[in-house]
């Protein structure tokens, strides 16, 4: 496809006081590449995902994107006016709560709206004609487009927050245990939806997930972190099949269940 | 009764001090910089309680000259407990003169609504404003909505009227319709009805605005763009009446229904008290109108 990464993260650490956070992480993500960050609880995962989404400044290291003009882009140099366009049209960030990345006292179809109108559609039959396309492909009766959240289960707000974060045509989605509050069966139903629509537009993710399972499932490629640090890096399933970091070892042999 | 508190003399001229009327000013001269842009001020407590207008009284009392004709109108009337006790106020503590004539004022302190007759660049409108943000009602979060202001973000604003549509097949805010000022800082023009929104565009008149509680003065200058948000498919319209009023026979002006007795009768008259009795005493009348028309023709506009 190209042959520039998307993203590029450098030495990238971040210290709450002494506390690591994340420490010295660095990688590349391509284009369409599905990275799985998986790791015991409190090893970093979501200190480095809100690093990479700056909802979090880095203590120090670099993160440089490649924007839809092609330009490549420090991150943390960025005004956070355009920090905070990008993060409503060209990524999304999937909240492990629901209720933390939706409108919970406005309608579906608004929710799935926002993004439109904040980048200055204003015509209210495209905008809803967009939110009745977006709510049947994650799987919403369009009878509930003027529901609010609140009256919607704890599935149908993660799809409801799925649709309203890829209505913009991200090409960056940022997911934190997406699957995380659901009962096994709805989890089954979210990752089968969500792996389909990250195939069909082509969507990067970083998708971090306690369950191994997830990983395998949506990513092709995988970072373990313990202790802020990864400590094994490569292609999903040959880390999953042929662990090489002791710990990575523990944790697939499922003695060490994360 | 003690002379102290009869001895108007004892109140600094228009009741606040000179430090806190130059403080005021400074708020209100940074809101006519940065059109419709909320500016903090530390508003002070007045001899009434909020909610009675104290941010458009400490605005009036900063700008208040002697040689200034006040008006005060409270949806519309000038005879109401509010604007009677404000214009009572000014009376006392400036010895202004005052005025219910639109056209005789140099100063107009309003709630809820803007007079039907045109303004004059040598007039100022003060409004009363309860709640000056107009993001409030989907992000709580001030430090989220001065955010939004600084940098521009104000999809939520439609998400707002989206909601409206989706709900009542049409934009059913009818009060404190937010408008957009000289193309930048979306503004909330208080609560007065939506059909007064165009008499803000291009206003010759200086419009000020006071939050006397949020502690916020915000203002449009003279001949600024202000600019109701709608959508394409579903353009800013404003409320019309299918008849005129009842005792002046005005049209195109902003009506109030009024209870005539306990059996369902209602006739529909001018909201702005002034404008209909001028109407009156001019000769014309509505069908309702009563057989020797005088002010007392008038009635109480129910809530
Ligand atoms: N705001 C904070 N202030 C101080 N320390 C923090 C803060 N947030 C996280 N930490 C610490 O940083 C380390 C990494 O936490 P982080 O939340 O990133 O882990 P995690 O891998 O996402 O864990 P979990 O799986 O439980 O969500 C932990 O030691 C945590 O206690
Ligand atoms: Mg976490
Ligand atoms: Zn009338």
């Amino acid at each position: 496809m190209t042959d520039e990464p998307l993203l590029r993260v450098s030495a990238l650490s971040k210290f709450y006081g002494s506390r690591v956070g994340c420490e010295n992480v660095t990688f590349d993500l391509w284009p369409g590449e599905v990275l799985a960050v998986v790791g015991e609880s409190g090893s970093g995962k979501t200190t480095l995902l809100n690093c990479l989404s700056t909802r979090l400044l880095p203590s120090s290291g670099t993160a440089s994107y490649r924007m839809r003009d092609g330009q490549r882009r420090e991150l943390y140099r960025m005004s956070e006016a355009e920090r905070r366009f990008l993060m409503r049209t060209d990524w999304g960030f999937v909240h492990q709560n629901p209720a933390d990345g939706l409108r919970m006292t406005v309608s579906a179809g608004a929710n799935v709206g926002e993004r439109l109108m904040a980048v200055g559609d204003r015509h209210y039959g495209r905008i809803r004609a967009t939110a009745v396309d977006w709510l049947s492909r994650v799987e919403i009766d369009d009878d509930r487009i003027d529901d609010e959240p609140r009256a919607f289960s704890g599935g149908m707000r993660q799809r409801l927050q799925i649709a309203r974060n890829l209505v913009t045509g991200p090409r960056l989605v940022f997911m934190d245990e997406p699957t995380g509050g659901l009962d096994v069966s709805v989890q089954a139903r979210l990752l089968d939806l969500l792996r389909g629509l990250v195939t069909d537009l082509g969507l990067a993710a970083i998708v971090v997930t306690h369950d191994l399972a997830v990983a395998r499932l949506l990513s092709q490629r995988m970072m373990v972190m313990k202790d802020g640090r990864v400590v094994e890096s490569g292609l999903t399933d040959r880390v999953l099949d042929d662990p090489r970091a002791p710990y990575t070892q523990l944790l697939v042999s499922s003695i060490l269940q994360v | 009764m003690n002379a102290q508190s009869t001895d108007i003399a004892t109140y600094n001229f228009a009741y606040l001090d000179e430090q806190t009327k130059r403080m005021i000013r400074r708020a209100i001269l940074k809101g006519i910089a940065i059109p419709g842009y909320q500016v903090p001020f530390a508003s002070r407590e007045m001899p009434m309680p909020y909610g009675w207008g104290t941010g458009g009284v400490q605005v009036t009392a900063s700008i208040i000259g002697p040689d200034d004709v006040l008006k005060v109108i409270d949806q519309g009337a000038d005879d109401t407990t509010n604007a009677v006790s404000i214009r009572a106020f000014f009376k006392k503590v400036a010895k202004v003169d005052v005025t219910t004539e639109t056209a005789r004022a140099t100063i107009i302190q309003t709630r809820h609504r803007i007079p039907e007759q045109p303004l004059t660049a040598s007039q100022v409108l003060v409004f009363q404003v309860p709640i000056p943000e107009p993001l409030r009602f989907l992000e709580p979060r001030e430090t989220e909505t001065r955010k939004m202001h600084a940098l521009e973000e104000y999809g939520l604003m439609h998400v707002k009227l989206y909601e409206d549509i989706a709900k009542h097949g049409r934009i059913a805010t009818t009060y404190a319709y937010p408008v957009k000022v000289e193309g930048r800082y979306v503004m909330d023009p208080s609560p007065t009805p939506k059909f007064d929104n165009p008499k803000m565009h291009r206003s010759p008149a200086l419009q000020l605005f006071g939050a006397g509680r949020e502690k916020r003065i915000y203002a449009v200058p003279p001949f600024t763009d202000v600019v109701s948000l709608d959508f394409e498919d579903h353009p800013f319209e404003v409320q019309t009446f299918d008849q005129p009023c009842a005792l002046c026979g005005a049209e195109n002006v902003y009506l109030d229904e009024v209870i005539l007795d306990d059996h369902g009768g209602h006739m529909f008259v001018c909201s702005d008290t002034d404008h209909c009795e001028k109407r009156q005493a001019d000769g014309q009348h509505g069908h309702l109108a009563p057989e020797t028309h005088s002010a007392s023709g008038k009635m109480e506009p129910v809530e």
